[in-house]
């Protein structure tokens, strides 16, 4: 039985990490579209500091919920504290000059521009020139501009994608972009980075690349993050904590092993991967 | 045999014959062309920002032009009038943000594009019903006097009408290329969905890009305007902006130059070299024909953005 030893080591791990106070608390959200419930009094929250995991079956709300959180859906009750100050309803701006970054599931990145002029489009907010010194191009505007290219070029050596600085993203394989699209999100130095299926359609190596970045960037910028994922074997990795949705509504809350432990779930969801897990095991 | 000669002899035996009449053709369809590159244009800032094509564009020309002469008819000295006109224009872009184009946001560019139709007839309407539909003469003060330089026959106006052409133009595409703005218009195109994620205000970003093609607009209007007078058909030179646009790619500032200066050229050469072998008044159809022969070759254009699509 791995069960046990598992929960040991989890359990260690666990203590050695540090997790600060609530940063995102999310209340009772509803929303429906038409007659669907897409989320239906859904509560949980994030600490400083942890990785969360969103996980459940297509259509259980998943996306909707990072959607509430940034502010591109406005749900029909429910309050979204981030940072200590209550919301009722998100508005995009908002929620990213507030600290909120995202990726999209069907990467969402700005095709006929270049690698660095889509993660330059990330610092959008941290620019403070308005438009018609920007447009003199000149003195302050200029040396601000020099400052955000800094960061960038930290950024880009960070994820390790120098070589197609200047390649339109458009132009680029999948996994590349994926990786592009989480270096315009870092760009805007979020506290809370909301990650949605980081890894569909990627190949086994992609994969560990892209778990190194996730948890790197956890563990040298402290960022919060809350990810989207169908890999249980990833998410049972990097996460500290899961949030299981079904049919819009939350199943379980916990660490990675009281969530495969719960019955619920087991029934609603996991219990088949659960079993083909224990099977290779075996 | 007599055709063929006429077509592919003969012209250009009448251009070696006398290269002096034939820079004047040239330099005469260059400062034409200019004209037109005004007008492309703002159908680029426009559909670089926003993915809209914008139809109204050429009924913001004469609004811009109406909106100034009636002004000065009042009495207003050119630089309040220039300065009022411009900030009704910018009032315009306002009102588009805000009562048209708030409505529709992520809804299909054709929609968008039949909302602008609706812009075109509303503009057009409330122009004629505020300063009439007489042609009006718009003087603003550029010399138009002819002069030769090295035999050639130039015209100062014209002349004026290009720098300030290619001033403008040069700036704007400075502008687009290199400042955050100018990025953050490109993203907004691109995607309004992931622009909105890093926190890009979209409403702010559609004020400025329609203000900027509407003052587009006044430049094109006081050129035109000063040239053939004011009046109605002045958004007629919309449709001419169409095979430039085709012809530069409708994404790209320079391309909108360069298309201009090449229909300009183009159907002024025709016309005079070519215009006889067919019954003259080729000048009218041959921008429509090149760009037909673009869409069948390089329909992204000459300097377009070369459609990708990963599938």
């Amino acid at each position: 039985m791995p069960e046990p030893m598992n929960e040991t080591t989890k359990d260690t791990m666990t203590a050695e990490r540090m997790f600060g106070d609530v940063l995102l608390d999310v209340d009772g959200i509803s929303i429906s579209f038409g007659g669907v419930k897409a989320l239906d009094g859904v509560s949980f929250n994030v600490r400083e500091h942890e990785v969360l995991a969103i996980i459940g079956p297509n259509g259980a709300g998943k996306s909707s919920m990072l959607n509430c959180i940034n502010g591109f859906y406005h749900p029909q009750e429910g309050t979204i504290t981030f940072k200590g100050s209550p919301h009722h309803q998100m508005q995009t701006h908002e929620a990213a000059s507030q600290g909120i970054a995202r990726t999209f599931q069907n990467i969402a990145l700005f095709k006929g521009m270049s690698t660095l002029d889509n993660i330059m489009t990330g610092r959008s907010l941290k620019m403070k020139k308005n438009f018609l010194w920007q447009a003199l191009y000149f003195g302050p505007a200029l040396k601000e501009e020099l400052e955000h290219r800094a960061k960038a070029e930290e950024i880009i050596d960070f994820l390790e994608i120098e070589a197609i600085r200047k390649t339109p993203v458009g132009k680029l394989p999948y996994g590349l972009q994926k990786r592009v699209e989480l270096g315009r999100a870092l760009a805007a130095e979020p506290d809370l980075l909301l990650l949605d299926e980081p890894m569909a359609g990627m190949n086994h190596e992609e994969k560990e690349d892209m778990c190194r970045y996730i948890l790197d960037v956890n563990d040298e910028f402290g960022t919060t993050i809350v990810l989207i994922e169908h890999d249980m074997s990833v998410v049972m990795d990097i996460s500290d904590r899961v949030v299981v949705l079904d049919y819009g509504k939350k199943l379980a809350d916990g660490t990675p092993d009281e969530v495969r432990a719960n019955q619920d779930v087991i029934d609603a969801y996991l219990g088949v991967s659960h079993d083909e897990n224990g099977n290779g095991d075996e | 045999m007599e055709f063929l000669n006429a077509v592919f002899v003969a012209p250009f035996l009448d251009i070696a014959d006398s290269p002096v009449f034939f820079a004047e053709v040239v330099i005469g369809g260059l400062m034409s062309g200019v004209m037109y590159s005004l007008v492309a244009l703002g159908f680029v800032l426009i559909f670089k920002a926003s993915g809209v094509f914008n139809y109204a564009q050429g009924a913001m020309v004469l609004f811009a032009a109406l909106t100034l002469v009636g002004l000065m008819e009042h009495g207003a000295p050119l630089w309040l009038g220039l300065l009022v006109t411009l900030g009704v224009m910018v009032a315009l872009a306002y009102a588009i943000e805000r009562f048209m184009l708030r409505k529709l946001v992520n809804q299909e560019g054709i929609i968008l594009f039949m909302a602008t139709i609706g812009l075109n007839f509303v503009l057009e309407g409330v122009g004629q019903i505020a300063f009439g539909s007489d042609v009006k003469r718009l003087d603003v003060g550029l010399p138009d006097k002819s002069f030769e330089w090295k035999g050639i026959l130039l015209n100062t106006f014209d002349l004026s009408a290009t720098f300030i052409g290619a001033v403008m133009v040069t700036s704007l595409a400075l502008f687009f290329q290199y400042t955050p703005t100018g990025r953050a218009l490109r993203a907004v195109a691109d995607d309004h969905q992931a622009a909105l994620s890093v926190g890009i205000p979209l409403k702010t970003i559609w004020v400025i890009v329609w203000s900027v093609a509407g003052a587009v607009a006044l430049v094109a209007g006081i050129m035109w305007g000063a040239k053939a007078g004011v009046q109605f058909s002045l958004v007629l030179i919309a449709l001419k902006a169409l095979p430039v646009l085709i012809l530069g790619g409708f994404t790209s500032v320079p391309g909108a130059i360069v298309g201009g200066l090449i229909i300009g050229v183009g159907e002024k050469v025709a016309e005079v070299y070519w215009g006889p072998v067919f019954g003259g008044a080729i000048e009218s159809w041959f921008a429509y024909m090149l760009a037909l022969a673009f869409l069948l070759f390089r329909p992204q254009g000459l300097f377009g953005e070369k459609i990708i699509e990963r599938v």
